[in-house]
């Protein structure tokens, strides 16, 4: 195949990947998108196995390993829990980034087969584009296996702090643009090596400091760290698609982490170096006074609900932890029946990643035109009847409003202290995520239902 | 002066970035988490230097110190590509609208 025609080829499956992300703008377009993606990357593939033209044995053990990853990738697609795709997507993250590196290194190793030049004497653009790919995919590699095991529970999800750990960051950073630099002069391999494994012990470092609730940022900023990686990568390549698909992917991760930033009022780097709430926690708990809680049961709650004409539903992080969000649907369902008016409000930050409860109601069945964003709904609560706040907390705390002391001063959240009544679901009374007390608990409309998220919505159902 | 084939794909690079940067601002917040899948799943685009690298041996040669590397990049990025569109479908079937019926 000639150069142009693939070149052309490459141009197509990138407009395409454009328009897959194009078609997300609406539920109704978005299947044909992701069908514009699947045609854009069977494209890319089809191409360059015709330009490379190498049809021998070699070409057989791709497909087989093609095969391989396919059928597991496959699979998983089929068995993951919607509760489990924060994971996943922090999973498969690190799966780009490392194939980053593997492009790189092979590019390093034989830069003929990619008209790069010889071993030892590789063109200097391609060096450092390789470098650059190589580096960024490797921070985003060890950087979303660390997310990945905070978010499944398999490493702690507090932050882990130590002194002088942002001038040991900077001063790797620092020493990584240095390898780079004498990598060009020398074209040393061990210098190629060094340079990667630094970047790997970067990435570690990066995220080892962020906390739990932080990771909607994380796991967009590592987005956007992959999309870059790629765009290295395809720079090396010379390939268009690799280029366009890189930069979409790039700004895709770095628009979402700006809208999960600017959700808790933060900024981008007062995310990344960390730490939030770790000192908050211990002076809270110290000079807390006790004030008095309305608690309920299920049987108050159907109560307060059946005598309610619209229902407000504030779904959090605690409604992923405890499955509850088809029982939720049912209760919905039933408060329904009883030409109750319900909708779902939804904080930028509910939930591990941007989106995460959306994807959660969806799978219980809810339609999506009765979810809605905290801009659309937040003037609905002063008219409504009950809110019912199942599995979320700073999001909601007034605080937030009132109290500049305090360290969500600024933040945007959902005014559900304006209802007339409240029903707050919560095993226990322990502050949330940001390590402060929430007024919302104290207020004369708040009920308190201490209990499982599931276990209460299922009795307040049959109690209705 | 003839002009440096790496300025046009820088041309391309920044152009797309704005692209990017506009269509991902007209995606409805209620679709981030399959925005996120999809965006996994292209840019394992990755996998067309993976197949170059893994076919780099020459004739005869299957398996040499740098075709291996495309070999393992190859199952990574099928991984992804498989597993990011089948899973990004997954979430979109489950996006339905209310039923007219009442």
């Amino acid at each position: 195949m000639s150069a142009n025609l693939s070149a052309i080829l490459y141009l197509v499956s990138g407009v395409l990947f454009i328009l897959a992300l194009r078609g997300l703008s609406s539920p109704e377009t978005s299947r044909q998108g992701n069908l514009f993606g699947i045609i854009g990357m069977v494209i890319a593939v089809t191409v360059t196995f015709l330009s490379v033209g190498n049809f021998s044995s070699g070409f057989v053990y791709v497909l087989i390993f093609l095969a391989i990853g396919g059928s597991l990738g496959a699979f998983i697609a089929y068995r993951i829990p919607m509760t489990a795709m924060p994971e996943l997507v922090a999973g498969f993250h690190s799966l780009v980034g490392l194939a980053a590196v593997f492009v790189a290194i092979s590019a390093f190793i034989n830069p003929s087969a990619f008209n790069l030049g010889i071993p030892g004497n590789i063109k200097l653009a391609s060096l450092i584009e390789m470098a650059i790919g190589a580096a960024v995919g490797a921070i985003t590699f060890s950087g979303s296996v660390i997310a990945f095991l905070k978010l499944q529970g398999i490493m702690s999800g507090a932050p882990i702090t130590f002194k002088g750990q942002h001038l040991l960051n900077a001063l790797l950073l620092v020493l990584i643009v240095i390898l780079t630099i004498y990598l060009c002069s020398t074209q040393s391999s061990n210098l190629f090596w060094i340079l990667i494994a630094i970047s790997f012990l970067i990435g570690f470092l990066i995220i080892i400091p962020i906390g739990g609730a932080d990771m909607p940022v994380v796991i967009s900023m590592l987005n956007s760290y992959s999309g870059w990686a790629a765009a290295g990568i395809g720079f090396t390549l010379e390939n268009t698609a690799l280029i366009i698909t890189g930069a979409l992917v790039g700004s895709s991760g770095a628009i979402l982490s700006y809208i999960m930033c600017k959700g808790m009022n933060r900024s981008f780097f007062n995310v990344i170096l960390g730490g939030f709430g770790a000192t908050d926690q211990t002076s809270g708990s110290q000079n807390k006074e006790q004030r008095p809680v309305k608690s309920g049961n299920a049987d108050d709650a159907a109560f307060l609900m059946k005598n309610a004409s619209s229902v407000i539903i504030v779904p959090g992080y605690g409604m992923a932890v405890a499955q509850a969000q088809h029982a939720l649907r049912e209760m919905v369902d039933t408060l329904k029946k009883n030409d109750i008016k319900v909708s779902y409000a939804i904080h930028p930050v509910a939930g591990r990643m941007p989106g995460h409860m959306n994807v959660l109601l969806a799978e219980a069945n809810v339609p999506y035109d009765e979810v809605f964003e905290l801009e659309e709904i937040n003037n609905d609560f002063a008219n409504a009847d009950v809110a019912f706040v199942i599995g979320a907390n700073d999001v909601t705390n007034p605080v937030a409003k009132t109290d500049p002391q305090s360290p969500i001063y600024g933040m945007p959240v959902l005014d559900v202290e304006k209802c007339k009544s409240v029903l707050f679901v919560k095993r226990s009374l322990s502050p949330g995520y940001a390590g402060i007390d929430n007024d919302l608990f104290y207020k004369e409309n708040t009920l308190m239902l201490f209990a499982d998220a599931k276990k209460m919505t299922e009795d307040i159902t049959k109690n209705l | 002066m003839e002009i440096d084939p790496f300025i046009f794909r820088l041309s391309i690079f920044i152009l797309s970035i704005f692209v990017g940067y506009y269509v991902v601002w007209s995606v409805t917040p209620s679709l981030h988490t399959p925005l996120m899948s999809v965006t996994n799943a292209i840019s394992s685009v990755i996998i067309v230097g993976a197949i170059i690298a893994a076919l780099s041996g020459g004739d005869g040669v299957v398996f040499s110190s740098s075709s291996i590397y495309g070999f393992l990049a190859i199952i990574l990025a099928a991984v992804n590509i498989f597993g990011g569109f089948l899973v990004t479908q997954r979430m979109l079937a489950m996006y339905k609208k209310k039923k007219k019926d009442k």
